[in-house]
């Protein structure tokens, strides 16, 4: 848990000119960002601002985008394995197989990091203590986002990505997972989530994908022409 | 938390994704029983549109039981990698630690235990409706254990590519059909070959290369096709 003098210098994971663009309409570019350990970064931005393709991009689920991510001083595509091992991405899918029961479903990732939390331990952090061997079919929505949730309890990871880790979640839920992040964040660990709750996280970051619009830059450099015909109608 | 190695070794994660679907293909049993009862309607279905004459049938036997084996494979390939697309298991693995090839290989696996393995076992009481002679039985089921486990590697490859269309089922057919007439011409050949009482060794051999070939490239290539699929 102690961090060497080399790696508190080091990011843990940086971005230098990224750029993502979905069906042929760049989303955002120019995105810098230095993640040193202990970060917290909340993600912002309209719908559609291209906050999930960023994260799905940082995952390394999709390659789409131009410009670098770097891990550890590392590119990417090249340092994916050592990246994969120290990650832990959460998707708007919860990755949760309904037929099998939390435990089941959780054993399968349990496998994947080999982590050395138990099952039940995670299941009751997350308030589903009893539940381990009903079958994910008969949770709420709330309860299967806790399922997905107790990933986090059983990763040894210390790059986490959480695409909305609050939706459908109540308000003790919202209040523990936050705890939870900034325990990560006190660990040294990078936490970087999109939200449109307000967080009350005294470390955390705020990056507006709205500020990397393309259409903002050639608003400066042109006369405002291209933000009349084709952001605004799409982002409004 | 300063150990950077993924711990977990490439067997565990094996035997978990090996475990995990196997325990889901159990819940579903009504995905499972599909192909064959796709396999055992169609198989009946041929001695009352055909002929019920015993020479006929018997003529025919090798190559209908194969066409149909082909078939019901065929209809179980969608769902393949279908829910775990949709549920983001299928992310998952993808960004996971453990090798994605080994992830595959499992699903194949479960796949072939599930569909290929009762249609290769059901295949000799089919054979004996539709009287099969009697030196056909053992190539019948050799042929089409190696036969069906290629096809489920080789499916994979059609299934992952497909995956994220919502309706790629004529697709994946069109895929996967050219490249499993090779393994429908080696089997039906083996067995149609043992019932005429030849050497059915070249047959065999074959089919035992096409399936070495497929266990080594198939899961490579469906990697690929996932990664692809899932890039968008």
């Amino acid at each position: 848990m102690t961090d060497s003098g080399i790696e508190q210098a080091l990011p843990l994971l940086e971005l230098r000119d990224l750029s993502c663009e979905r069906d042929e309409r760049l989303l955002f570019s120019g995105l810098d960002l230095r993640l040193l350990s202990g970060d917290v970064v909340q993600i912002g931005g309209p719908n559609g601002a291209g906050k999930t393709t960023l994260l799905r991009a940082l995952a390394g689920i999709s390659t789409d985008y131009l410009g670098q991510i770097l891990y550890a001083g590392q590119e990417l595509p090249a340092a994916v394995w050592e990246f994969a091992g120290d990650s832990l991405y959460l998707g708007h899918l919860p990755g949760i197989k309904k037929a099998l029961t939390p435990a089941e479903n959780l054993e399968w990732y349990k496998a994947q990091s080999g982590a050395a939390v138990s099952i039940d331990a995670a299941l009751n952090a997350v308030g589903l203590y009893g539940y381990e061997d009903t079958p994910c079919y008969q949770l709420s929505a709330g309860q299967l986002r806790r399922v997905a949730l107790a990933r986090l309890h059983l990763s040894r990871a210390r790059v986490w990505i959480l695409d909305e880790p609050f939706t459908a979640i109540d308000k003790l839920g919202v209040s523990q997972l936050e705890a939870l992040i900034a325990k990560q964040s006190a660990n040294g660990g990078v936490v970087i989530l999109t939200s449109h709750q307000d967080l009350t996280l005294p470390q955390l970051r705020i990056v507006n994908l709205h500020d990397y619009r393309p259409n903002v830059r050639t608003n400066q450099t042109k006369n405002g022409f291209e933000s009349l015909t084709d952001g605004d109608a799409y982002h409004g | 938390m300063v150990d950077k190695v993924p711990s977990a070794n490439l067997w565990g994660g094996f035997a978990a994704s090996f475990r995990r679907d196997l325990l889901v293909a159990a819940r579903h049993k009504a995905e499972l029983t599909n192909p064959l009862v796709f396999f055992l309607i169609a198989v009946t279905l041929i001695p009352l549109g055909v002929s019920p004459e015993k020479s006929v049938l018997a003529l025919l036997a090798p190559g209908i039981v194969w066409v149909m084996a082909l078939l019901a494979t065929l209809l179980s390939l969608d769902g393949l990698f279908r829910s775990d697309y949709d549920d983001g298991s299928l992310e998952q693995m993808l960004i996971s630690p453990q090798s994605l090839y080994f992830t595959v290989m499992a699903k194949v696996l479960v796949h072939w235990l599930v569909s290929g393995l009762p249609v290769t076992l059901l295949a000799p009481l089919l054979g004996l409706m539709l009287s099969l002679p009697v030196n056909g039985y053992f190539p019948l089921l050799v042929s089409l254990a190696l036969g069906t486990a290629s096809m489920s590697l080789i499916g994979a490859v059609g299934a992952a590519l497909t995956v994220s269309l919502r309706k790629g089922g004529l697709l994946l057919s069109l895929i996967v059909m050219p490249l499993y007439i090779p393994v429908l011409i080696f089997g039906a050949s083996a067995v149609q070959t043992a019932v005429q009482g030849g050497e059915i060794g070249m047959q065999l051999a074959v089919l035992g290369a096409f399936l070495a070939l497929a266990i080594v490239l198939a899961p490579i290539a469906t990697v690929g096709a996932l990664r692809i699929s899932t890039n968008g």
